[in-house]
């Protein structure tokens, strides 16, 4: 279960002539986190949003370059973009419970899979909680609704849904930016866990999660990627002037 | 100084215009108050007298024949359900079909284009309904289902319902529209097609205020009167089995438009007139209070999702 994404010339432009992305180019290690970060507005969302094509939704003008998952093109037309997105998963900057009970929440993505077996589902969503470390605190209240749960629960709730799914890959924007350091520490360490195993792209909504978490780090100003490499690298010898002055704090 | 300031803090209140508007508007308010009670009281007082004047027994009866004291109401109920059930079921799935479609799928223009029509289509006169129902449906239908006339309770509820899906759909679009984006997004970043989303989570997250739509839509209908009063027939009489819904019938709303002018004030037949009018105030209160409830639950379930 582990994927390479190599993105290649990555442009975006939205309809209202925004260019989000400027001839990215980067490669995604596989079994590592990847942090890409940087101001806001700098196209760090429309990356990992190009990378499940959940832009698909949005008013994007123009696409140039490719994006490869394994080899294979997921910009093309003809990829099912369903499929993409169980391979992909993706987790929000808000915890964003469907208005469903905790068990549906987690079992939803195997059900529009086509998945009816109840048996199948109920080893799944058992499986998924105990990875997340919220089986202990939910088990005896499955069915009760999910926007109970308090925010660091429904984030891990939303982190469980995706890992029902058994993805290659998870994309996390911002996930932590409406938690409390208590809950934002037991999501990067559960990260930390499942980047044994899945290729993890994270954009954190600050410098410091991305030099906790990070084994790659990508530094993104006003659509173009400025530098990329190991988190070491980039955090104690950045080649570039800008990326140093950000990491600094002169500016952002 | 300071204490040039003090005397205007401390001096009395003497804005007039002030006081003036205040008391306008609670007496609006109290007025309105006054007349709802002072209608219920009347409604009352004329439609009571009526259970002690006509054994109880016989409002049950199956014939309305008020010459010769004869007030069953069942075929007048019966007519109304009939025509209101038919309503519903053509309206309901409709209603919310097409409230799905301008909310979920149109494209924007589209959106900008279909929902003010719709809400034009719900400023439609009914008398003008009832006009298409008698020039055009009821013989289009006669002539389509090959009946006798074509003046019947399934013309009536086609032409209701179509008054009450503008309704329908404008509320149900509405609150279709009030689903947060992010529904949408986690769904679609699952693997939900745009199907999937709109069943599965988009129209149940919606529900109560879908569920308003249909029971105001109902409670247009129940209440609507010289459109169904056109194209019924105005039978006051009880057919049974499969037919019925294509036979003429009469409903609450249209015996009392149809009676009311003809009946000596005080008699008997005006007192069983209003206690029409009694059960048709239950019927749309009962309505109503449903659509309180759902909403009161709609308003709490939201301050939760709020804190």
């Amino acid at each position: 279960m582990t994927a390479t994404i190599v993105i290649e010339r990555l442009s975006v432009t939205y309809s209202d002539r925004v260019v989000a992305l400027k001839d990215v180019s980067l490669q995604v290690a596989e079994n590592a986190i990847t942090s890409i970060f940087g101001p806001s507005g700098g196209g760090k969302s429309t990356l990992l949003r190009m990378l499940n094509r959940l832009n698909d939704m949005a008013d994007v003008a123009e696409v140039s370059g490719t994006i490869l998952l394994n080899g294979q093109n997921i910009l093309d037309r003809k990829v099912n973009v369903m499929e993409l997105r169980r391979r992909v998963g993706m987790v929000f900057s808000r915890p964003t419970p469907l208005p469903l009970s905790i068990y549906a929440n987690v079992s939803y993505g195997l059900v529009v899979a086509g998945e009816r077996r109840r048996s199948r589902t109920d080893v799944a969503v058992e499986k998924a909680l105990k990875q997340v470390a919220l089986w202990d605190e939910v088990s005896d209240r499955l069915d009760s609704p999910a926007n109970k749960l308090s925010g660091g629960q429904q984030q891990r709730l939303s982190m469980a849904r995706v890992l029902a799914l058994q993805p290659e890959v998870i994309l996390l924007d911002e996930p932590t930016s409406a938690l409390d350091p208590v809950a934002t520490n037991k999501i990067e360490m559960l990260l930390h866990d499942l980047s044994k195993t899945l290729t993890i792209v994270i954009a954190p909504h600050n410098t410091q999660q991305t030099a906790r978490v990070a084994d790659y780090a990508g530094f993104f100003l006003t659509g173009e990627l400025v530098e990329f490499g190991l988190k070491p690298q980039i955090f104690t010898l950045p080649r570039d002037r800008r990326t140093r002055d950000y990491i600094e704090g002169r500016f952002g | 100084m300071n204490n040039q300031k003090l005397p205007a803090l401390l001096a009395p209140q003497t804005n007039w215009s002030e006081r003036v508007t205040v008391a306008l508007v609670r007496v609006a308010g109290y007025l309105s108050i006054v007349f709802v009670s002072l209608i219920c009281l009347f409604l009352l007082r004329e439609g009571l007298p009526a259970l002690v004047n006509v054994p109880l027994l016989s409002l049950f009866g199956t014939t309305w024949y008020p010459i010769e004291a004869r007030f069953g109401l069942l075929p007048l109920l019966l007519g109304s359900l009939t025509v209101t059930i038919g309503a519903a079921c053509i309206a309901v799935p409709l209603g919310i079909g097409t409230a799905v479609y301008i909310s979920e799928i149109a494209p924007q223009w589209a959106k900008e284009t279909l929902k003010p029509l719709v809400e034009i289509l719900a400023g439609l006169p009914s008398v003008v309904l009832g006009f298409i129902g008698i020039l055009v449906l009821a013989p289009a239908l006669r002539r389509a289902l090959s009946l006798n006339t074509g003046m019947t309770a399934f013309t009536g509820a086609l032409l209701l319902a179509w008054a009450s899906i503008p309704t329908i759909v404008s509320v149900a679009e509405d609150a279709l529209n009030a689903v947060p984006r992010s529904y949408r997004e986690a769904s679609a970043a699952l693997g939900a097609t745009r199907w999937q989303t709109i069943w599965m989570v988009t129209v149940p997250a919606a529900r109560s205020g879908v569920l308003t739509g249909i029971m105001l839509g109902i409670g247009r209908v129940i209440g609507e009167t010289m459109a169904v009063m056109m194209v019924t027939g105005n039978a006051p009489v009880m057919a049974f089995g499969p037919s019925a819904l294509f036979s003429p019938v009469r409903t609450m709303t249209a015996t009392i438009a149809a009676e009311m002018g003809e009946v000596a004030k005080g008699s008997t037949h005006y007192q069983v007139l209003f206690l029409i009018g009694i059960v048709l105030f239950v019927f749309s209160l009962v309505i109503n209070l449903t659509v309180f409830y759902v909403g009161a639950r709609h308003a709490a379930r939201k301050q939760r999702l709020l804190s």
